[in-house]
């Protein structure tokens, strides 16, 4: 069979390019961050990492992912149920408005959240009356991800429960089993790809979320600095290497997400071929 | 009457969990989502429309969304061609390395775009490994709108490729035997035939990167510097008004950006949905 572009010069010569570029943009900028993270030798790199700020941006950015992850999971499921198994006004509406996150500069998202929670805020004096912080502390870096987040476990799940279609969730109904028994029984042995891809992805906005984050975090030191945001005050510190090596980590991470995402990849064309 | 109603409801209704997913859904939607965007619609209504448009057409604002449109537009453009390239590349062609490569296309959505911002900067400043060679050529990239739309270009290379891929290993072999057999050249072929069935894959994802790169902000600010009615791009200007307090006026830009990206992105949908239902025969 003859196909488009298949004369070994063309071949050699779209490949060549593409290998290029690739190097150029995408693996260059890689190999980078952990070069320049190495720059003066391991024992700076790893004196780097125990630096109290640090680590404190560390454990900030874990407890960030650990309550947003899990919040939009339940979230995202509850919201691909219902719009997938359900007919009622307003369904595309909803579908649509889960999309503002991706279309917001996530500035815009951080502005929001300040001009809610922020001192001169709507309810600004109700929880300064109350004594709440929410804004320049961790609820609010915790509330903008939420936003930020939201619509990556839906925006997996919806088009794949869509084409799967609820036979047979209604037949489990038929036999009398319940909706908890239903959707662990039948619904989540066929999303649990998905589901698992949605969640590697809020995990990895959430823990790498720099413009949101930044307008409503206040960049104290060791208090409010996500990874991110320290990343940030390092550079702007003119500590190269200390802020590379921050970004190191979070580089780490994205090449985790992207092993995963392989990995689901990979097992999800052989079941395909498999069957 | 009401009994059809009544039966139509308990026919549609077989499965369980609708109030609760519907409560689930519109308390984390007002909550999360519309209530923080109202807060915007009330801190604007309290401006007259002269101090809205005296705010919105401030020059040193004027100038920061020509950068913005302008390095977003060169970001689109060069996207368009790699992403069409690298979809190309990795459906027709076997190479070593391919599922590497496949997965590298991934990395501007995995990685912070903050660490791509001091990344891309450190690359191509003065003394980097690229800018260093750029220099003696008399090309410089940080500070410049250069360095602007190659930022944007970075995070959003994903959107292209990803958009195009699919449809590419889609399009059936013998499109390409009856193009071939009739003597077309590849370049001819490629235009003629390939290209318009790739044609609303490329334009869905060169507009989602478009949209994409108008409201960068963490991957641009570090290697753009932020000079003036020179490199600002417009969600920085959000930012500093924030930081000299001026909720006002950061509310007033911040409702221009949101305005034009959800307005993109409609007019994204609309086309493709428009697209969709003449691939289906007129079904939607």
């Amino acid at each position: 069979m003859i196909r488009i572009g298949d004369a070994p010069r063309v071949r050699r010569l779209l490949i060549g390019a593409a290998l290029v570029l690739t190097a150029l943009f995408l693996l260059l900028p890689l190999v980078a961050i952990f070069a320049q993270a190495l720059m003066s030798g391991i024992d700076v790199y790893w004196q780097n990492l125990s630096d109290d700020y640090t680590l404190a941006a560390i454990g900030l950015t874990l407890l960030v992912a650990v309550i947003t992850v899990p919040v939009n999971l339940v979230f995202g499921v509850f919201l691909a149920w219902l719009v997938t198994r359900f007919d009622f006004p307003g369904r595309r509406l909803l579908q649509t408005l889960i999309d503002i996150p991706f279309a917001v500069s996530p500035v815009v998202a951080g502005l929001v959240y300040l001009l809610l929670y922020g001192r001169n805020g709507w309810l600004g004096g109700w929880l300064d009356a109350h004594d709440i912080q929410i804004m320049f502390a961790w609820p609010g870096i915790v509330l903008v991800t939420l936003f930020v987040t939201c619509p990556f476990v839906a925006r997996e799940l919806i088009p794949l429960m869509q084409a799967q279609g609820s036979r047979e969730e209604e037949a489990a109904v038929t036999l009398g089993a319940s909706g908890w028994t239903i959707f662990r029984r039948v619904t989540l042995p066929n999303i649990r790809h998905a589901l698992l891809y949605g969640v590697i992805l809020t995990n990895a906005r959430a823990v790498g979320e720099f413009g949101a984050v930044s307008v409503v975090a206040g960049a104290i030191r060791g208090e409010t600095n996500t990874l991110p945001l320290q990343v940030e005050q390092l550079y702007q510190d003119y500590n190269t290497v200390g802020a590379f090596t921050s970004a190191s980590l979070l580089a780490l991470l994205a090449l985790l997400t992207l092993a995963a995402k392989a990995a689901l990849e990979w097992r999800a064309a052989r079941r395909e071929t498999a069957t | 009457m009401i009994a059809h109603a009544l039966t139509w409801r308990r026919e549609r209704r077989v499965l369980p969990g609708f109030g609760l997913s519907l409560g689930i859904s519109l308390t984390f939607v007002s909550l999360i989502l519309l209530l923080p965007l109202t807060s915007l619609v009330g801190q604007l209504s309290q401006l007259s429309w002269s101090q809205y448009w005296f705010l919105i057409t401030d020059p040193r604002l004027l100038a920061s969304y020509g950068v913005t449109l302008f390095g977003a537009a060169v970001a689109a453009i060069f996207n368009a061609a790699f992403g069409l390239l690298m979809a190309w590349v990795l459906v027709r062609y076997e190479f070593p390395g391919k599922r590497l490569v496949d997965a590298l296309m991934d990395l501007p959505f995995a990685l912070p775009t903050a660490v791509a911002g001091i990344t891309l900067a450190t690359l191509y400043s003065s003394n980097g490994w690229i800018g260093r060679l750029l220099e003696p050529l008399g090309i410089s990239i940080s500070y410049t709108w250069i360095g602007i739309a190659l930022a944007m270009a970075f995070t959003s290379i994903p959107f292209v490729v990803r958009t195009v891929q699919p449809v590419l290993e889609d399009l059936p072999a013998e499109v390409d035997e009856a193009a071939m057999t009739l003597g077309a050249s590849d370049s001819l072929a490629f235009r003629r035939v390939i290209l318009p069935y790739l044609w609303p894959a490329l334009v869905t994802g060169t507009g989602l990167a478009f949209v994409r790169s108008l409201g960068e902000f963490g991957a641009v600010i570090f290697i753009a510097g932020g000079k003036p009615y020179e490199t600002e791009i417009t969600s920085l200007m959000i930012f500093v008004k924030l930081q000299e307090y001026d909720y006002a006026g950061a509310s007033a830009v911040a409702s221009i950006v949101l305005a034009t990206s959800l307005a993109l992105l409609l007019a994204i949908n609309l086309w493709q949905g428009r697209f969709i239902k003449r691939l289906h025969g007129g079904r939607g």
